[in-house]
């Protein structure tokens, strides 16, 4: 079974805010723990609707990020997504510790 | 940017300042959200208001970037410390933060950069202020009707209470415009408060009230010795308004000198102080005002047009009482109320014939004038109703307007010419209904209460006077406590023989 993610970035990291996220980074982990089929989307302006409807339209299950409003956060939940927040850290280093089912909500990966 | 925005290099503390004393312990006890940053913005040290602030503890500080911990709107593209490592002096933002427990919370920032003793730049100190209280309380203070310490319901008043939130969070300079006690200045701390800039200083400078000279040296500030008397360095109103707003009242009187250095600043935003080689960075939000028609002033060669241009960015006509109607009861139950609190009066309202006066009047000096009268009435008034006899003789005995003294003939001229157009009245007339009104008003009461009209009383007074003295008017005058020459035009108004 594999597991769709999106990562909300700034730059390289994982961004600090939800709402304020303007570049994510979906990815698909497959059942061995590889990751697969990584693209970047730009959005045009940070838009908490927008960025809803995506992950809803994507199929995302997972999703990663910083700080998130509680109306948000149990609104995806709602909607069968797994919200990982208050991560900190470079999205490579996130999404590597996600596929070895070693990540969870609040850690801080500093190389 | 250059040297010359950075402070000389501070002294050498002595004494108490030698010791070493422990950073955390000194901030822990603030009442702030406290952050302290490198130059590369890494959190290195947070406070325990700034843990319960934003969940994070302070062993995981000193690793990772602030805007992981802060988390605030202003984080990403917009930092301010960016900007403020080329500018000295500190600032101060309103945004908001959301923590780790999911809750976006309204908070007060000020940044501030931190230096070594000898003046170099080696991080940022940040305090957070949480200010979602103060909203709350904000909401209760404020009343149905008011913003700041505007009142009014008019539809002009509503839309002026629309616009300033808008106004507010730009940083654009903003032109007000209107009469006399139409209440400019209060619009432009309304716009202040409401500001991002609320919690640095409103600095009020009338630019009529000095001469040119002086101002330039109240404005932009002096250095020691730039001129004779000049015997220590002056900030200057400029300087002292960083990171607030400057509002410049009577902006048609300053004078043309005066208006290049303006614009200078306007472009530039460097403060040249008097005498000074030097120039200072200054982030002020300038507000500039007037009663004038700056546009006229333009075509005369009294106002510069370009400084008008850099001024009018944000442009608001504040309007005159007498196209709010609507706002008069309004305004005079909220001033009576202001007064009976101040004063302790056990005054609870206006009586019919004292409301009809008041509204039917048309109130040349605005509201300034609205509250004068109020306040007047508040303290002539010693029972629980203002009568008409409380209220300033000139509203029950209007002055006729050809008796009227040149300057206020200027000024009721100037209110009273625009009515024609607005309301399509003949200003003589709306005098003559107003007087026919009163007249009215006066003699329903002399039936009721005959001798008891302050007029009445006040010729009595003169007569008993002039008796008691027989017929010294010096002495009268000094009896009654008032000038010769008053005693002489109140003997002609009564008509008094002597």
């Amino acid at each position: 079974m594999t597991t769709k993610v999106l990562i909300c970035l700034y730059e390289n990291e994982v961004c600090p805010r939800f709402d304020l996220t303007r570049e994510v980074l979906i990815a698909v982990i497959d059942k061995d723990s590889t990751v697969r089929a990584e693209k970047e989307v730009v959005l045009p302006q940070a838009s908490l609707d927008m960025l809803c409807q995506m992950i809803l339209t994507e199929g995302i299950q997972v999703v990663i990020c910083g700080g998130i409003e509680e109306e948000y956060y149990q609104y995806l939940k709602w909607k069968n997504v797994k919200v990982l927040d208050s991560v900190v850290g470079d999205c490579k280093l996130v999404l590597q510790r996600l596929a070895v089912g070693r990540l969870k909500s609040g850690d801080i990966l500093v190389e | 940017m250059s040297d010359k925005m950075h402070p000389d290099p501070l002294p050498h503390e002595t004494g108490t300042l030698d010791l070493s004393v422990a950073l955390p312990f000194i901030i822990d006890e603030l009442p702030l959200g406290v952050i302290v940053m490198d130059c590369e913005r890494h959190a290195a040290l947070l406070n325990r208001g700034m843990e319960a602030l934003t969940g994070f503890h302070r062993k995981e500080a000193g690793t990772i970037a602030c805007r992981h911990i802060v988390r605030g709107d202003f984080c990403l593209e917009k930092c301010p410390v960016l900007s403020m490592s080329r500018v000295s002096g500190m600032m101060c933002i309103e945004g908001n933060i959301v923590n780790r427990e999911r809750q976006k919370i309204p908070v007060r920032v000020t940044f501030a950069p931190i230096r070594d003793s000898q003046g170099h730049h080696i991080g940022f100190f940040e305090t957070f202020e949480d200010i979602r209280a103060l909203g709350a309380q904000e909401g209760k203070k404020s009343g149905a009707y008011t913003f700041g310490q505007l009142v009014g319901r008019s539809p002009q008043m509503e839309q002026i209470y629309r616009f300033l939130p808008m106004i507010a969070q730009s940083n654009s300079s903003v032109l007000l415009t209107g009469e006399t006690g139409t209440g400019k200045d209060l619009v432009a701390e309304a716009i202040h408060h409401e500001s991002s800039r609320a919690k640095g200083a409103f600095i009020k400078v009338n630019c009529g009230a000095l001469p040119a000279t002086l101002l330039e040296s109240e404005l932009f500030g002096h250095q020691k010795g730039a001129f004779t008397g000049a015997v220590e360095n002056k900030p200057g109103r400029f300087r002292l308004a960083h990171n607030g707003t400057l509002f410049l009242a009577e902006i048609g009187d300053l004078p043309l000198s005066l208006q290049v250095k303006l614009l200078t600043f306007l472009d530039d935003r460097i403060v040249h102080p008097l005498g000074s080689t030097k120039g200072f960075f200054c982030d002020v939000r300038v507000i500039a005002a007037t009663h004038r028609n700056l546009e006229q002033m333009v075509r005369e060669g009294s106002f510069r047009e370009d400084l008008l241009f850099r001024l009018n960015v944000v442009r608001m006509q504040v309007p005159p009482l007498r196209e709010r109607r609507d706002d008069v009861q309004l305004l005079l139950d909220h001033f009576l109320q202001t007064f009976v609190s101040k004063f302790k009066k056990p005054t609870i309202g206006f009586s019919a014939d004292a409301l009809q006066i008041l509204l039917s009047y048309h109130y040349p000096g605005n509201v300034r004038e609205l509250k004068n009268i109020v306040e007047y009435a508040s303290n002539v008034c010693q029972q629980n109703q203002i009568l008409a006899e409380h209220l300033p003789a000139y509203l029950t005995n209007p002055i006729p307007l050809e008796q009227t003294p040149v300057s206020s003939t200027r000024q009721r001229s100037t209110s009273l010419s625009m009515n024609p157009e607005e309301n399509g009245e003949n200003p003589d007339q709306a005098a003559l209904e107003r007087k026919i009104i009163i007249d009215a008003i006066l003699k329903t009461r002399e039936g009721k209460k005959e001798g008891s009209e302050w007029p009445a009383i006040e010729r009595k007074m003169i007569v008993d006077a002039i008796i008691k003295t027989q017929g010294r008017l010096n002495k009268a005058a000094a009896v009654l406590g008032w000038s010769r020459s008053k005693l002489y035009r109140k003997i002609h108004q009564y008509g008094i023989e002597t």
